[in-house]
């Protein structure tokens, strides 16, 4: 394959580098692969702290998660000989929500946002909010300075580019018409049917029809009671994206040798680039290699059918079969259903190549690490030393 | 014709749920296939706006229109009944929702220009969903037009959310009520909530035999019986993309501990002309010991599985990828189990 090899090693030793962030479609691979480079660093020597969103239970019993606490915990069992560590977290989206929340209102003015019902389920439910808190949550870790590198994984969004535009879509809501709309009768009382045309008064009356009255006043509360913090969330949004832009940051996007995740792949490649977001390669996981190799699937079928004709009875000696075959079908039905295992393997590794070409052909510069698919999960901390090995070791 | 009983008889509304990369789309649009029957009409519909449907029985984008993108799978070879698709979003079943009960369009695109479409799906709780499952519904239950008796549908199949929004995303009552206790999208939610708790609905769980996947199965499968009350009923497992099992049991054992003979294959690779250069036998034997580790690995996690004690259905790898062929395919396999 004509792509460069990613140097995870590189990166990882760069003390500049202080965020990477793995992103890609769901079911890549993104929080292993993310707690494997967090693990490496810290064994490298790096102050790492990994921050996941929604991790498979035993990854993050792995890594001593038992609980969401939305405070990076110390990990045991890591090699601390270079000077390193590991702190790992889960994220906690309605705390830290509800953090800055406190953080910026008067108490008073918390207490009642706290307890809107719209607050409530956008803090807890909404698409969008993860990912905008898992963008809140990475700033403040970085503004803390407490490690001086932090592995993030994106959340598993329907598509993988939400959360680039977390930080802005809430923003851009609450800087949008429908909100001034919303917030005039809080600000100006009743006194606001005069101002307004009959346009605006036909709005809220559909408006009214289809949500209900009370549901477009706890809306209204809401969003004045927002509006306030309105500039601190906006600060905050930028401020993240620009860190997210600086060159301290390096992107890592993974993906599966599947048509749907490497397309997603190459749109996020894109988009990356596009909003001038430092890209550091791609990460193609579970790839599947034979060490048998030299044995080509054409052949091995071929072999296989051979075989076949050999254990059948009435071949006997007769046929092309080579003498003493009778009777030696167990035999070699097992060397034939090998054969055929092979086939198959080779045949996948070679459908995964040539996806992964499509890839490489549309994006040449971008450096590619492959993860050789396990055969079993990664639960541990050894399973996930074994994939940083893999990640590191891309020449061969 | 005669019917062989299928273990979804009377089921109307068929959702489908899975881990993401599970091949959710796949087998909500094979499942279509299967269901759809000489004679009868299916609507597939996406809701997660990712023109995953069009992708895969290759067409141009859907608009927000039933259109008809397959024929189902015939009995033996002969044609089957039609399939419409559907790709939906917030915003047309909001426009939509408008001139239905309201009959303001025009309004409604007014609305969508102030930005109740960001206030839709951002902020006001549940109101994206009951929109979406609304419309759903209203095809499950819509009429011939022009006659009383008949559904114009005969099953409308939902690729709906990943597993772990999905009892959110279907109970909408709830989800509403934290809204509105009263008023016209609460009474809208209700009528939702009747037909999705109703025998009319299942919800079907596509997972592959992988760790992550089983257990969030298992957890959405609780979760959902837990959080509902047994009011929404949780459908089949559907096993997706198992890779079969090349050698025979005693075998794979064997294989997985290491205590397979390695001169068996190194004999019977020479009787079919292959020498066994550079240790290739035991290259071989390596692979065969990875191959019979994943299969215990799919095993342990197929019997996971049934614990849940629902109907399971098993659907192969297709190793080129899925096309339309593949589609059938696996529809056929899906009728074959009972499925549909």
């Amino acid at each position: 394959m004509g792509a460069p090899k990613l140097d995870m090693d590189r990166i990882i030793d760069d003390r500049r580098t202080r965020i990477i962030v793995c992103c890609g479609s769901g079911g890549v691979g993104k929080t292993t692969a993310a707690a494997a480079i967090g693990l490496r660093a810290a064994e490298r020597g790096r102050q790492a702290c990994v921050l996941t969103v929604d991790p498979a239970r035993r990854l993050a019993q792995s890594m001593g998660l038992t609980h969401l606490d939305n405070t990076p915990r110390l990990v045991d069992g890591v090699d601390t000989s270079g000077g390193g560590s590991l702190y790992a977290m889960m994220l906690d989206m309605k705390r830290t929500f509800d953090e800055i929340v406190e953080a910026h209102a008067d108490p008073d003015r918390a207490a009642q946002i706290l307890a809107n019902p719209f607050y409530q389920s956008l803090s807890s439910s909404f698409a969008g909010t993860q990912e905008y808190m898992a963008m809140e949550k990475l700033g403040q870790l970085r503004h803390a300075d407490e490690w001086d590198l932090i592995v993030v994984d994106t959340p598993p969004s329907r598509s993988a580019l939400d959360f680039l535009d977390a930080p802005q879509r809430l923003g851009r809501f609450l800087d949008g018409r429908l909100i001034r709309l919303l917030t005039i009768p809080a600000k100006a009382g009743m006194s606001y049917m005069k101002v307004l045309n009959a346009g605006f008064s036909m709005m809220t009356g559909a408006l009214t029809k289809i949500l209900g009255a009370q549901v477009l006043k706890d809306a209204s509360t809401f969003v004045t009671a927002l509006d306030t913090m309105f500039g601190g969330f906006r600060e905050r949004a930028e401020w993240t994206y620009r860190l997210l832009q600086a060159p301290g940051t390096a992107f890592l996007v993974v993906a599966a040798p599947e048509p749907d995740a490497l397309r997603e792949a190459s749109y996020f490649v894109e988009r990356l680039d596009a909003e001038r977001m430092p890209l550091a390669g791609l990460i193609l996981n579970r790839v599947h290699v034979s060490s048998a190799g030299r044995l080509s699937a054409a052949r091995s079928l071929a072999a296989a059918e051979t075989l076949d004709t050999y254990d059948r009875p009435d071949s006997g000696n007769g046929g092309n079969g080579p003498k003493g075959a009778k009777g030696a079908g167990p035999r070699y039905s097992l060397a034939a259903a090998v054969l055929r295992m092979h086939a198959e393997r080779m045949n996948l590794g070679k459908r995964e190549r040539r996806l992964a070409e499509h890839f490489t052909s549309a994006h040449p510069a971008i450096p590619v690490a492959e993860v050789v698919a396990q055969p079993e999960d990664v639960h541990d901390l050894d399973g996930l030393r074994v994939i940083g090995t893999c990640l590191s070791r891309q020449n061969p | 014709m005669t019917m062989r009983d299928t273990d979804w008889d009377g089921v109307r509304l068929h959702v489908v749920t899975g881990k993401g990369g599970t091949g959710k789309t796949t087998v909500s649009a094979a499942l279509a296939l299967a269901l759809a029957r000489i004679g009868r009409r299916v609507l597939l519909i996406e809701v997660e706006g990712r023109q995953g449907i069009a992708r895969l029985f290759d067409c141009p984008p859907l608009p927000y229109e039933e259109r008809k993108v397959a024929l189902g799978l015939g009995a033996q070879g002969a044609e089957g009944g039609d399939v419409y698709a559907l790709a939906l979003d917030p915003e047309g079943a909001l426009l939509d929702y408008l001139e239905m009960f309201y009959n303001m369009r025009r309004a409604g695109r007014t609305l969508t220009r102030l930005g109740v479409v960001d206030f839709a799906t951002t902020i006001a709780p549940g109101l994206a969903d009951v929109l979406v499952t609304g419309k759903a519904t209203e095809a499950t239950r819509r009429r011939v037009a022009g006659r009383s008796s008949g559904h114009l549908y005969h099953a409308v199949v939902m690729d709906a959310p990943p597993t772990g929004r999905i009892g959110r995303f279907l109970d909408v009552s709830t989800e509403v009520s934290g809204l509105a206790k009263v008023g016209p999208i609460k009474t809208h939610a209700d009528t939702v909530a009747r037909v999705i708790r109703s025998p009319q609905t299942v919800v079907h769980f596509v997972t592959t035999l992988e760790e992550m996947p089983v257990q969030e199965t298992l957890d959405g499968i609780a979760q959902l019986r837990e959080q509902t009350e047994g009011a929404i009923r949780p459908g089949g497992i559907v096993i997706n993309m198992a890779r079969p099992a090349m050698l025979d049991a005693a075998d794979l054992i064997a294989a997985a501990s290491g205590s397979l003979d390695a001169a068996e294959l190194v004999l019977g690779l020479k009787a079919a002309g292959i020498s066994d250069d550079h240790g290739l036998a035991a290259d071989l034997m390596t692979e065969l010991k990875e191959h019979a580790q994943q299969v215990a690995l799919q095993n342990r996690e197929r019997d996971e599985l049934l614990t849940a004690g629902l109907p399971h259905y098993e659907l192969p790898m297709i190793p080129d990828g899925i096309d339309l062929a593949g589609l059938y395919q696996l529809a056929a396999k899906l009728r074959e189990q009972g499925a549909a």
